[in-house]
């Protein structure tokens, strides 16, 4: 427990920085609740009409679903990808770890600009090949998402393997398990805390993914962050102040829940 | 022998389709960029000669640099001031210092982008409070412009310049700040002299992260900078989409990646990587 606890200053300090944090995320809200069709602060009455174009303009919804569709399938591919490949590294530990690892997690220290046009090179490479895997398509999208989330999923798993206790593998291989059971049920099961963490992490940076989504998308693959980029740049459009504002209240709600759950398990 | 042949087929078996994934879809299309900055429009050295030379590509550079160092500064101070408080405060000031450092470190970076446009655009909250206050007759221009790409930035930053910092704050040994309080140091004396300096290596870790992804930074920018604040990785994308130059965009990308691989060779000499978690 520290005993040496922030004066007066660092706490007036400290409180002006909470404030400049939480400043932008409280002014979506007077914006999303305009009866204006342009971007102003109400004056006099409120109206809900921009939250309710979220709910029957087409063109927001169809975003929402290919969004999650894109998260889903990206998120559960990378997954797959790097349990295995942490499997690899920490059951067999083999030579060059360090620089194996290094590589995988590239994407992840790469500017993401450089990603970016990196991405773009391979979907219009690839479009020549095939119509439904290339550039300005779903499963394109999905692809590129994995590369980019796959180095956040393997670093977790990869830290939450470091604490899994090596004597419990090694007393399964001595009474004869094969690799596959080692692997589905001694070592899966006590890390599963860390694949699904891996798994919901890489969901949500695939559905708030902008840059690499920006320079392989065009007319077809729009999805929710590109949508939203879209009507930020020209006319800015209100509905985005709503959206905002219903992205807001779930990141709290499920930060207060994971705070609580923690809090939980620390206690038992 | 026959176990050490079929541990070494285990762990290929295992490592390679990820491997294999990101060579074909991430090393290979990258040497594609490569080649594409010495080959287009024609094979030769052209384009790097033009990044030397061309004017706007140089003051983007040098717009660039100067952003990320004035972001650089002003978020590892705010960060610093908040984390004191995250790692060091009383239980319930911990909760709020959290809250204020976790809540917009999740929330994606264009709704973070958006409300800055809602604070600070003509319109904007803060416009229309100083203009109903009577301060001023005419909207400030606060957004478009290079302020408000620097203040959406550190806005972006200052929760990942926190984690380094609070890994060293949690680190230091309380009895040597005792100690000097015990000596007759002065609380700011302590925390200027004792506090700050051991807490060195969070502020390189921070201090590099910040300006290694200002460097590369796009969607703030582009949005905040209304097209007239361009950093690199914006001029990158104009390069690709708006003026067909391929070349020169896969060139300022190929310059990008060096001088950030300088960067954090530079910075692992001095912070070990777990230092900055």
């Amino acid at each position: 427990m520290p005993t040496y606890r922030p004066g007066p200053v660092s706490l007036i300090i400290a409180a002006l920085v909470a404030l400049f944090l939480l400043m932008p995320l409280l002014a979506v809200i007077p914006v999303s609740l305009t009866p204006s069709r342009m971007l102003a602060m109400p004056s006099g009455e409120l109206s809900l009409r921009h939250y309710r174009a979220l709910i029957e303009d087409p063109r927001w919804i169809d975003s929402i679903l290919l969004s999650i569709r894109i998260g889903i399938v990206s998120s559960a591919f990378s997954t797959v990808l790097a349990l295995c490949f942490s499997l690899g590294v920490w059951m067999f530990q083999p030579r060059f770890t360090a620089a194996l690892v290094g590589f995988v997690l590239l994407p992840m220290v790469v500017p993401p600009v450089v990603s970016a046009i990196t991405l773009y090179f391979l979907l219009t490479s690839v479009s020549g090949m095939s119509s439904f895997f290339g550039y300005d398509t779903w499963l394109g999208v999905a692809m590129a998402h994995s590369v980019m989330t796959v180095p956040f999923a393997t670093v977790l798993i990869l830290v939450s393997l470091s604490q899994l206790d090596r004597r419990i593998d090694l007393a399964a291989r001595g009474l004869g398990a094969t690799v596959w059971e080692r692997a589905t049920r001694i070592i899966m099961p006590n890390i599963k805390f860390g694949i699904v963490t891996a798994a919901l992490l890489s969901f949500v940076l695939s559905w708030e993914e902008i840059g690499v989504t920006l320079f392989i998308t065009s007319v077809n693959a729009i999805t929710l962050p590109r949508l939203m980029w879209m009507g930020l740049r020209d006319n800015i459009d209100p509905a985005i102040a709503a959206l905002s504002v219903i992205l807001i209240i779930i990141t709290v709600l499920v930060l207060a829940v994971r705070s609580v759950v923690t809090r939980q398990r620390a206690l038992h | 022998m026959r176990s050490y042949l079929s541990d070494r087929m285990g762990a290929a078996l295992l490592m390679a389709p990820l491997l294999l994934f990101l060579v074909l879809a991430y090393a290979w299309p990258f040497l594609g960029v490569v080649k594409w900055s010495f080959t287009l429009p024609t094979p030769g050295l052209g384009q790097y000669e033009a990044l030397l030379t061309d004017d706007l590509v140089q003051s983007v550079f040098i717009r660039t640099l100067r952003i990320a160092a004035i972001v650089t500064v002003v978020s590892v101070c705010a960060a610093y001031a908040i984390t004191v408080v995250w790692v060091r405060g009383t239980p319930a000031q911990r909760l709020i210092a959290e809250f204020c450092i976790l809540v917009p470190f999740w929330i994606s970076v264009l709704t973070r982008a958006f409300g800055w446009v809602a604070l600070l655009s003509n319109r904007g909250l803060i416009n229309t409070w100083l203009q109903a206050i009577g301060f001023i007759s005419e909207p400030l221009a606060l957004v478009r412009n290079e302020f408000g790409v620097i203040v959406g930035m550190t806005h972006f930053l200052i929760p990942f310049a926190v984690f380094p910092l609070a890994s060293a704050m949690r680190s230091l040994d309380d009895r040597v700040l005792l100690a000097a309080r015990g000596l007759g140091s002065s609380r700011m004396r302590t925390f200027w002299t004792v506090f700050v300096p051991m807490t060195r290596s969070g502020i390189i870790g921070s201090a590099m992260i910040v300006f290694v992804f200002s460097l590369g930074f796009f969607v703030t920018p582009a949005i905040l900078g209304g097209g007239r604040s361009v950093m690199i990785a914006e001029l990158i994308y104009l390069r690709i989409f708006q003026s067909p130059d391929w070349g020169l965009g896969a060139a300022i990308s190929v310059v990008l990646v060096l001088f950030v691989s300088v960067l954090m060779a530079v910075l692992f000499r001095y912070v070990k990587p777990k230092q900055l978690i």
